[in-house]
């Protein structure tokens, strides 16, 4: 995304302007807090410690976490291209049968890591499918893909609950689940990564899609900045007219990278399917797919900025529960606003604050070289 | 004779269920004809709701609740304006930041001022609408065809049904007929021009959003003052959206918009009519299709299956003067 303004040095742009942003996010957010009668300082305070206190918490937040970071990455890689893919939430909802189905087949006969395998692959290919249909139409009927998106979130929406009462349901049973898998249906968990830093996870269910994040976190910095194929997304974000001139497929860019981004979102249903729950539930997803959405935005789109900022909203679910303890009047819901919030003043008012820190920024001298050692990026 | 009071049943929930529909996508169309790209649709009316339950069981007033609504899900839309009118943000991002903003704060303020789970008090009397009777409705009940149509069609409705259908030629009025509609068209197609005209671009597209946040609120005041009697947590349920579909399938046009919603309120209504229902050669059609249809249909008609839908040509992007 280009910068209408005056040119400011990396670390204004990417480190100061974003955390003003942010900060300002959380103002107005603490002003909800107060509106509602209690101490924002308190809640924070509340926050912080329910989501870094202890261990369980530290797993709990690493947890939420691991869903943003994929949910993240597919608005990001999107949003290079030039394309909103709202449709994260359909696409890891329907990426749940890439998970659930092979589980399901597999779960008594293999052990974990050949599961693991198939998994990825099938959540990926399923979300990658619900989101090739948008993609397609984008680059071919030319229909919007911020609308089809929605429409298929809908879509996904309606054709899972039918899917989960009328045909993945054991029968016999009242609740729209899958049934419980087997032992090689269960991920194991970290305890042996984090036990050793003295931070006991135990009880959380934290699990290995961790670090299957953070390996497809690098994978997807590779693609976009490190491949022929992601110079050519990044060009068609920039200026599909610069791609075009250049002899680059339009079309074919931009369906690749809608089913990339699908596949990523699709993996996001590993960690609850597969690592918490160990069965498909209704509704699993739990705006995860939304969230990526703040995630992406706050992280800039960039890998090194996704990690943190989905990291901080794994911190606001896990702290925002430990609040809601002591805070009846602070619920869950809290934590939609500050999401809102975050995409209001990080993603479509960015700029806003942008004059006044380029206007201070020169006034204090900031006409020397930028350090690049500060840099955030 | 059965199957027409059935029909006419039918019928009846499907204006009931399209209001909601029709208010919003009025009030989308006139947001995206003048450029602004409106996804937060969804937001401004449960805003508006949860401010016309609020108000209306504080006051005991149903009119100052619709009021109420109005001036959030204005407030609402003035956000929006800003963001993507004059700090030329994206529109699409600031219209999922509203909605969010308002799904999770219409349940924060709703617990902590009512305490009753995210919920506002269950109104009655004045507090809410009721159903108001066209003249000569009794007598004519008895009349064949004529009068099962006059009295359980036609009449019986909430003063805010008559005016959602009114305000569909009203807009058509606005947009064709008046110099404001005249200019709001022509901001959405080529600003540049406008602009050239001598005609600020940034308030006229300042009054179409106001004019947008204007009927998301009564949209919402219907939900939560006549078609129930209160505000319940996430009571849009995805309206907004379905709203934005008909929209789209109806290509912005006002009276398409009309029939467009009263296309996908029939769905919804034959949906709940048909549950545990067989058809003929089909068997029982899972109540889940028939909630994803008008989904399926507005992507049909995207991909260019059924017609062609072409956005106004400025939508979407912000308005930057030449320097």
């Amino acid at each position: 995304m280009s910068a209408p303004h005056a040119k400011l040095p990396g670390w204004v742009d990417y480190g100061v302007i974003p955390l003003v942003n942010l900060v300002v996010a959380f103002l107005v957010a603490g002003l909800v807090v107060l509106l509602v009668g209690e101490s924002p300082i308190r809640a924070a305070a509340l926050l912080i410690e329910g989501a870094f206190g202890y261990g369980e918490g530290i797993g709990f937040t690493l947890y939420y976490a691991t869903n943003f970071i994929f949910t993240g990455l597919a608005v990001a890689i999107a949003f290079h291209c030039g394309l909103f893919n709202i449709g994260g939430e359909g696409q890891a909802y329907v990426a749940g049968l890439g998970v659930a189905i092979p589980c399901l087949w597999l779960d008594a006969s293999m052990p974990w890591y050949v599961v693991f395998v198939v998994v990825i692959f099938g959540s990926a290919l399923m979300g990658g499918l619900w989101a090739l249909i948008p993609g397609y139409l984008q680059a071919k009927r030319g229909s919007h893909v911020v609308i089809t998106t929605i429409m298929f979130n809908f879509i996904a929406s309606s054709l899972m609950v039918y899917l989960l009462i009328d045909v993945l349901k054991p029968r016999g049973s009242m609740s729209p689940e899958t049934r419980t898998f087997a032992e090689g249906g269960h991920l194991p968990k970290l305890d042996w990564l984090f036990g050793p830093l003295g931070i006991d996870v135990g009880g959380s269910p934290l699990n290995l899609s961790f670090l299957l994040a953070l390996v497809v976190s690098f994978i997807v910095w590779v693609i976009v900045w490190r491949t022929r194929f992601g110079y050519q997304i990044r060009t068609m974000g920039f200026s599909p007219s610069a791609a075009r001139y250049a002899g680059m497929k339009e079309a074919r860019i931009v369906i690749i990278t809608m089913v990339m981004s699908g596949a990523l979102a699709g993996m996001m249903a590993i960690n609850p399917i597969m690592g918490e729950q160990h069965r498909m539930q209704l509704d699993f997803v739990g705006g995860a797919g939304f969230v990526g959405i703040a995630v992406a935005l706050m992280g800039r789109s960039h890998p090194v900025g996704i990690i943190p900022a989905a990291i901080l909203f794994g911190m606001l679910y896990q702290g925002g529960a430990e609040i809601s303890f002591e805070m009846p009047q602070i619920s869950r819901d809290m934590i939609v606003i500050i999401q809102g919030l975050v995409i209001l003043f990080a993603g479509a008012m960015e700029h806003m604050f942008r004059p006044t820190i380029a206007r201070l920024f020169t006034s204090l001298g900031g006409g020397r070289k930028p350090q690049p050692a500060t840099a955030t990026e | 004779m059965e199957f027409l009071d059935t029909l006419i049943v039918l019928l009846q929930s499907t204006i009931r269920v399209s209001v909601p529909l029709i208010l919003a996508a009025l009030a989308g169309l006139y947001s995206e004809r003048s450029g602004v790209f409106d996804i937060g649709l969804e937001g401004k009316m449960l805003g508006g709701a949860f401010a016309a339950g609020a108000v209306a069981a504080i006051t005991g007033s149903a009119w100052l609740g619709v009021l109420a609504a109005i001036v959030v899900a204005v407030a609402l839309a003035l956000v929006h304006g800003f963001a993507s009118i004059t700090q030329r943000g994206n529109q699409i991002v600031s219209g999922v930041a509203i909605n969010f903003i308002a799904a999770g704060a219409t349940v924060i303020l709703g617990q902590a001022w009512f305490h009753q789970g995210g919920r506002t008090p269950p109104l009655s009397g004045g507090a809410r609408f009721t159903t108001i009777d066209l003249p000569f409705a009794a007598e004519l009940a008895d009349v064949p065809v004529v009068g099962a149509i006059y009295t359980n069609l036609l009449s019986g409705h909430y003063t805010l049904t008559y005016i959602a259908f009114a305000l569909v030629p009203f807009t058509w009025w606005v947009l064709f007929r008046t110099r404001f509609g005249l200019r709001l068209r022509a901001v959405g197609e080529n600003p540049g021009a406008v602009d050239t005209a001598g005609i600020s671009v940034i308030w006229l597209r300042y009054r179409a959003v106001i004019c947008c946040g204007i009927l998301t609120g009564i949209a919402g005041a219907y939900l939560s003052l006549a078609m129930t009697a209160g505000f319940v947590k996430g009571m849009t349920a995805g309206k907004g959206f379905i709203a934005l579909a008909a929209l789209i399938f109806a290509k912005w046009k006002p009276v398409s918009v009309m029939y467009a919603c009263l296309l996908f309120g029939f769905l919804d209504a034959l949906s709940i009519r048909m549950q545990g229902h067989r058809l003929p050669l089909i068997g029982e059609v899972p109540v889940q299709f028939m909630q994803a249809l008008p989904y399926v249909l507005t992507v049909v008609l995207l991909a260019g299956f059924i017609g062609r839908a072409i956005p106004p040509k400025a939508g979407g992007t912000p308005y930057v003067k030449e320097r």
